[in-house]
């Protein structure tokens, strides 16, 4: 099962990805996830582990994924060592001068579990999609409020020289 | 007279021969003292009202060494990560669809090491919250972390059960649950047992292990913590009216089958259902399992703990969380 959601966010790629691709800022922004520890030596970029769970129904489904693709600005993908097989994926394109179209896609499944895995795929969907675009809209606060500060302090910089 | 001598030698086979035995002496020395003239027919009906009253103990012990014959050997070896992973989707169906379940405080079991989970059992033979939290545990932690859960003999011996040794359910002996810890396993036990699991519905809301610490000896000997793990909503999945303490005594249940009791609830599809043996379809009752945290028992308790105090201490913990899980609980069933 795929579930995708996307949002602009009203910040350069580079901003939006200095969030993205920040492990120890995952907590802050993505919704549903109780877990987003990194695991060896690679904090981040190609490679980089992590162990991750989403609350989903009466479980915390999620297991041990690595980062496969990391393209600085642009792209960020991982796939599943164990648990839940999956495979998610940051897709930041810009829209405009300084704003940024921000995709999040997850697909999921447990090959192998027949009838009752295409119903529970199916049925853990809303869930998983809700959890998508809430975390878009937070990480879009996120980013926009520490843009504002940015300005903000930089404006108080000038003021003050 | 010959009859009467095979008799005797057959029932010695199957360990009632002595009581037998004794019997129709007795009943023949008293024939012969009342005057050597009592018919042959007065003693035959004599030895049939006897038979009458030890059939269902006989019948009971029959069966009893049978289901013995079933009980598999346990082989921890049997736990298949790959079969629970694609099952996975299969309880959570179940956990978040049917018994809407909320499993709380996971973070609380150690992450590596052997860890003794100590919970209260409901549901009867369906026990829905043991399907709950191992869904829980092995998304939590990945199926491939051992996690072995002890079961009662008659429900490794029943037949069509015996999928559920590959998700690490093993009968219930000290020996076997020794085994899973020292390779540093996660081992779930119910220390209530059937006792428990059978309670009354209207003391569903009651930890009651019935004296039973044994799991504290074996914490104490493996050196593991101890993690209660208290569920609220198991006993609304059917309609638990008695026991039947005083059936199993009567039926040598506890001897035959290590039955204490022989439940009698109403439950789906039977109506009245005594003993439970074939399952229930049991209620959409809400479900919650919360995980407290760890009891390190030499740290707490000193180098040689007090069983009793050790006892009345995880009692007194997972009653007063039931208590708080209870008092969340608006309606029965829907929770």
């Amino acid at each position: 099962m795929r579930v995708n959601a996307d949002i602009v966010i009203g910040a350069p790629p580079e901003r939006v990805w200095e969030t993205v691709c920040d492990p120890s800022r995952a907590l802050h922004y993505m919704a549903g996830v109780t877990r987003w520890e990194v695991v060896g030596d690679t904090r981040e970029g190609l490679g980089a582990r992590y162990r991750m769970l989403m609350r989903v129904g009466s479980a915390e489904i999620g297991g041990l994924i690595e980062v496969v693709e990391f393209v600085e600005g642009r792209d960020l993908a991982w796939v599943s060592i164990t648990g839940v097989d999956q495979r998610g994926r940051w897709r930041l394109r810009a829209d405009g001068e300084s704003s940024t179209r921000v995709e999040f896609r997850l697909a999921y499944g447990v090959a192998g579990s027949g009838v009752f895995g295409y119903l529970a795929e199916r049925l853990a969907a809303p869930t998983v999609r809700g959890h998508l675009r809430r975390t878009l809209q937070q990480l879009k606060r996120q980013v926009e409020h520490e843009q504002l500060r940015a300005a903000a302090a930089a404006r108080r910089a000038a003021r003050a020289a | 007279m010959d009859r009467e001598t095979g008799r005797i030698q057959e029932s010695n086979g199957n360990g009632n021969g002595n009581a037998r035995a004794a019997r129709v002496a007795t009943e023949r020395a008293v024939a012969e003292r009342e005057g050597g003239r009592s018919p042959a027919w007065m003693v035959g009906m004599a030895a049939l009202a006897g038979d009458a009253l030890t059939a269902p103990a006989k019948l009971t012990a029959a069966a009893g060494r049978a289901v013995k014959g079933r009980i598999p050997v346990a082989d921890l070896d049997e736990r298949d990560p790959d079969y629970i992973r694609e099952s996975l989707p299969r309880l959570w169906l179940l956990a978040s669809v049917y018994f809407r379940a909320e499993v709380r405080g996971l973070g609380n079991i150690p992450e590596t090491d052997g860890v003794l989970m100590v919970g209260n059992h409901s549901g009867g033979n369906i026990t829905p919250d043991t399907s709950v939290f191992t869904l829980a545990f092995c998304s939590y932690f990945g199926v491939e972390r051992p996690f072995y859960q002890l079961a009662h003999n008659l429900v490794l011996s029943m037949p069509g059960l015996s999928f559920l040794r590959k998700y690490g359910t093993v009968a219930a002996s000290h020996d076997n649950a020794r085994e899973a810890l020292s390779t540093g396993a996660a081992v779930l036990v119910y220390p209530g047992g059937d006792y428990e699991v059978h309670r009354p519905v209207w003391e569903r809301h009651r930890v009651d292990f019935g004296g039973r610490k044994g799991f504290i000896r074996l914490a104490l000997d493996q050196d593991v913590p101890i993690v209660p793990v208290v569920s609220v909503g198991g006993q609304e999945t059917s309609i638990f009216l008695s026991r039947g303490e005083g059936l199993a005594k009567l039926l040598r249940l506890d001897k035959a089958f290590r039955l204490k009791v022989l439940p009698i609830s109403l439950a789906l599809p039977w109506g009245i259902n005594v003993g439970d043996m074939l399952g229930h379809w049991p209620l959409p009752a809400k479900i919650v399992v919360e995980a407290l945290p760890p009891i390190h028992l030499r740290e707490e308790f000193g180098d040689d703990p007090d069983l009793d105090e050790v006892y009345e201490h995880v009692m007194r913990l997972m009653q007063d969380t039931l208590d708080a899980l209870a008092s969340e609980r608006r309606l029965p069933l829907l929770g």
